[in-house]
């Protein structure tokens, strides 16, 4: 059979992106599922995509659902993707979760506390058992107080003793800004929170539980876990004052962390921070634990864990690089890989020949036979080629 | 003062509450062992740290002399300097070899490392400095591409030194060369780095709890105690003569052979 | 909906010439970039793609390919992404391309002057293998401390006889910084110094960009000793004849029978166009 160079990759491509939007579309009998329904409905994997995305749309996000059939990394690149056309016109004043009107708070440090311990719509205490029957619309929950009680954060208790570090100055210059800026090692708490922030969720629950499994563990409780909306509020320039422009549904958790007290510093709780758009506790748990072992260098502690190490963590948290690196791999490197063949086929005549040299007999059974199971080493002294 | 190696005027250092260094005075004159002797606790290894650059004192100054003659106050020397000179002129026995040696790198690798480091270009060169410094250090130059996975632990100190040695730096500072090895390993090593030092004509500064490292390698001694130097002065006369209280001690406590 | 020309927005084609223009000023040095997402993912392309967007003006012609073929599918979905958002002209002669978009090859025809050639970097830092830790090899490049490199070449010789790295083979750009060329099969690095036109790195996921300006000197490390050797495959394409060119392999029935073809299709194609003219 002659051979004909490989033509085609356009007409391959049509052809295999038509056939993803039949499969995409499933059995066209049924009806085809609405954004609205997913941002309704499926709305956990509405928040989480928007925090992956690093944009808070829930329309957009629950679109993106659609189009990726499902798939949250993809989904949350889509959004990423569309983030970079859009221009950028302010940064919002630091949002003020202490005012957050509050749907669910709780905090495992204090059996009561002022505002209580409220626990809003949580799947903590169902019983997993797979639901069959989808019964009526559920009633609506009853009505939230005209006049909700302060919520004042459970951290407040604490530092008014002087038990738990003081917050940090206020930095006299802008935060970094991870969606404009290069990471640079070593990082800033501000650039470390930002990338955690969007980072792949189950990164950072493996890491989070890797940590209370010993490797680098710091003793957490949740000191608070809240989810609620937050208002937004810019100042534009031209007013001067800054104004609200609309509310985030947040969700927040502090843990409280351990700390031994060094040579300069009496002991103290210390912080991890965690927070997302959206209704999501896994992920801010995850991520306040990850925060909390990463600062184990600042703070003094001995290093160990891979979740303190601020390098590993951060450069690969993040999903959307993540995923596009490792699938990667299935895109032509025959070039490459071309250059390997010669190189192992040079190693083995050298090893071939420097044995005939020796007088010896070469291990390996000859060439022309059909694939044999891995053949003992060649070299007669040791091992050739691999790492 | 003018010409010595190294002078240390007034060091001081402290951790919080603690005091690693009070009002420190040292000198190293060329080609001279200049031990540092005390319990833990005592700064040594904290003078070792602030005389090599790798910790800033509170107080004082360390100068250096380099081979043209010129005095370069360590603080106000430019990082890539410092580590250029830890790469050529100087040297940094660490207590333990692997915290100084690439572990996955053959022996080879490791010694001619700081030869690639500065520029040579040759491998047949490399490898022949490498061999001939395995032999020197007593290792079997059969051994050249070994990883030192598979050394004892007085081999891979023996190791570290070649790797350190290789550039023929003029001061090099040792921080418990012997610790963590048996007896007779430690024999072997201490009359291996005496020759070395002598024959190079290298200046060390070198720190020990054991007296008799000292003893053994040690032209001048430094006796420390709670961060200050308490007692100073040539080797021997200090021994066999300590004036302190505190290095009275500590050589009677040495048991004798 | 309409997008800007090459799909980003102006403030960001000038950060990336910015950084361009940094990598150009010192040779071979990485220089970090706010990096976006693109519609493509990374490990993709969208470093090159990138820097193509800042680069591209109307008035260019665009060439991309992939394992030096045109034709494979990744150099499709870039060429159509940019016909789409810049609206440019397209073309796979070498010759008639103003830039160049490749993946893991240098053309076999040689670059003239005016022409640039972008190239997707999947991991910018030579020594990543050997030091993983970013802050430390930053530092190590800002001090020229090398050694650890050619530790690695050493070690090579010393147990297989030869350096083992067959592609994205490490060099020395204008005698200073370290770079990675992407990975290329060592074979072309020879092509990379010298060369006329304008060399552009992109890496969108690692962001970082660096640059090789024309008639720059680069050399793959070695030791005088053991100097590098660049390899392909023994024998001729089967198509075009060329003795010469880098080589792919092609198995062509079950049985292991093989065949070898020119990695480049542009340049097999016009061979073999001519000695089809001539007969």
């Amino acid at each position: 059979m002659a051979y004909v160079a490989v033509k085609g990759g356009e007409r391959a491509i049509d052809a295999a992106h038509a056939w993803l939007a039949h499969d995409r579309r499933g059995d066209p009998a049924m009806p085809q599922v609405s954004p609205g329904q997913i941002e309704q409905q499926l709305g956990r994997a509405v928040d989480r995509v928007m925090a992956e995305g690093s944009l808070m749309d829930r329309g957009l996000a629950a679109l993106a659902i659609r189009q990726a059939q499902g798939d949250l990394i993809e989904a949350a690149f889509l959004l990423r993707a569309y983030r970079t056309t859009l221009p950028r016109f302010a940064n919002s004043e630091p949002v003020e979760t202490a005012a957050m009107l509050v749907t669910r708070r709780v905090s495992a440090i204090f059996k009561d506390l002022p505002g209580g311990q409220v626990l809003g719509p949580t799947y903590d205490y169902t019983h997993r058992l797979l639901d069959f029957i989808a019964g009526a619309d559920p009633a609506p929950p009853q009505e939230a107080p005209a006049q909700p009680a302060p919520m004042p954060p459970a951290f407040g208790i604490l530092g008014r003793e002087g038990l738990v570090e003081p917050d940090a100055p206020a930095p006299d210059s802008a935060p970094f800004d991870l969606t404009r800026e290069p990471l640079a090692f070593p990082a800033g708490r501000d650039a470390r929170l930002q990338a955690l922030a969007r980072g792949d969720e189950g990164f950072m629950l493996a890491l989070g539980y890797s940590t209370q499994r010993g490797y680098g563990s710091n003793h957490p409780f949740v000191g608070e876990l809240r989810v609620g909306e937050a208002s937004v509020c810019i100042t534009p320039p031209e007013l001067g004052f800054a104004i609200d422009i609309g509310d985030a549904v947040l969700t927040e958790c502090q843990m409280v962390n351990q700390f031994a007290g060094s040579r300069t510093a009496p002991p103290q709780f210390t912080r991890g921070y965690g927070l997302a758009f959206g209704h999501q506790e896994r992920r801010v748990m995850g991520m306040a634990l990850v925060d909390r072992a990463m600062r184990a260098g600042e703070l003094g502690e001995h290093v160990s864990a891979p979740a303190q190490d601020v390098e590993f963590v951060v450069s690969h948290c993040d999903n959307v690089e993540a995923t596009g690196f490792v699938e990667h791999l299935k895109l032509p490197h025959y070039v490459d890989f071309q250059s390997e063949l010669e190189t192992i086929r040079q190693m083995r005549s050298d090893a071939t020949r420097r044995c005939e040299e020796r007088g010896e007999e070469r291990s390996d059974a000859a060439i022309q036979e059909p694939p044999a199971p891995p053949s003992p080493p060649l070299d007669c002294h040791a091992e050739a080629g691999s790492q | 003062m003018s010409d010595a190696l190294l002078s240390a005027r007034g060091l001081g250092l402290r951790f919080g509450g603690i005091t690693a260094l009070d009002g420190v005075d040292a000198d190293l004159w060329p080609g001279e062992v200049l031990a540092v002797v005390g319990e833990s606790g005592s700064g040594k290894t904290t003078l070792l740290n602030v005389l090599s650059g790798h910790m800033a004192p509170d107080a004082g100054t360390v100068w250096y002399r380099d081979p043209a003659g010129a005095r370069h106050d360590l603080r106000a020397m430019p990082a890539p300097q410092l580590r250029a000179l830890h790469r050529s002129d100087w040297g940094f026995v660490h207590q333990n070899p692997r915290d100084a040696l690439r572990m996955r790198v053959s022996a080879g690798g490791n010694v001619g490392e700081r030869l690639m480091a500065q520029g040579s270009r040759n491998y047949g060169g490399i490898r022949a400095a490498a061999a001939d410094w395995l032999r020197q250090v007593e290792i079997d130059p059969a051994r050249i591409d070994d990883v030192p996975g598979t050394f004892s632990g007085g081999m891979l100190q023996r190791l570290q030194i070649a790797r350190t040695l290789v550039t023929h730096p003029r001061l090099v500072f040792m921080d418990e060369p012997t610790g963590g090895l048996d007896v007779s390993v430690q024999a072997r090593l201490l009359d291996l780095i005496r020759g070395l030092v002598a024959r190079l004509g290298i200046a060390v500064v070198l720190v020990t709890h054991d007296i008799a490292v000292a003893r053994l390698l040690a032209g001048r001694i430094l006796v420390m105690q709670g961060g200050r130097v308490v007692e100073t002065g040539l080797t021997d006369q200090v021994l066999d003569d300590p004036q302190h209280p505190y290095t009275q001690l500590l050589v009677s406590s040495v048991l004798q052979a | 909906m309409t997008y800007n020309f090459a799909y980003l927005d102006e403030q960001t084609k000038r950060m990336i010439r910015r950084a361009i223009l940094k990598g150009v000023a010192i040779p071979g040095h990485q220089v970090p970039f706010g990096s976006r997402e693109m519609p493509l993912p990374y490990g993709w392309g969208t470093g090159g793609i990138q820097v193509m967007a800042a680069v591209l003006g109307p008035a260019d012609v665009l060439k991309v390919i992939d394992q030096g073929a045109d034709d494979t599918t990744n150099a499709v979905s870039i060429r159509r992404f940019f016909a789409r958002t810049a609206g440019v002209q397209t073309t796979t002669r070498t010759a008639e391309a103003t830039v160049i978009q490749t993946r893991h090859r240098i053309p076999e025809v040689p670059l003239h002057e005016g022409q640039i050639l972008v190239y997707q970097v999947p991991m910018p830092e030579p020594m990543a293998k050997l030091e993983p830790s970013r802050a430390e090899t930053r530092r190590m490049h800002g001090l020229a401390e090398y050694g650890l490199m050619h530790v690695k070449l050493y070690e090579d010789i010393a147990r297989l006889g030869h350096v083992s790295t067959s592609y994205d083979f490490p060099v020395m750009v204008n005698g200073r910084y370290l770079m990675s060329p992407s990975p290329i099969p060592a074979f072309d690095n020879p092509k990379l110094g010298g060369m006329a036109a304008l060399q552009l790195f992109g890496a969108g996921r690692e962001k970082r960009i660096y640059a090789v300006p024309p008639y720059t000197e680069v050399r793959s490390l070695d030791f005088d000793d053991h100097p590098f050797r660049p390899v392909r495959a023994p024998g001729v394409c089967a198509m075009c004849g060329s003795g010469t060119s880098y080589l792919d392999e092609v198995v062509t029935d079950d049985r292991g029978t093989r065949m070898f073809v020119c990695s480049d299709t542009d340049y097999c194609g016009e061979r073999a166009a001519m000695q089809d003219a001539a007969e």
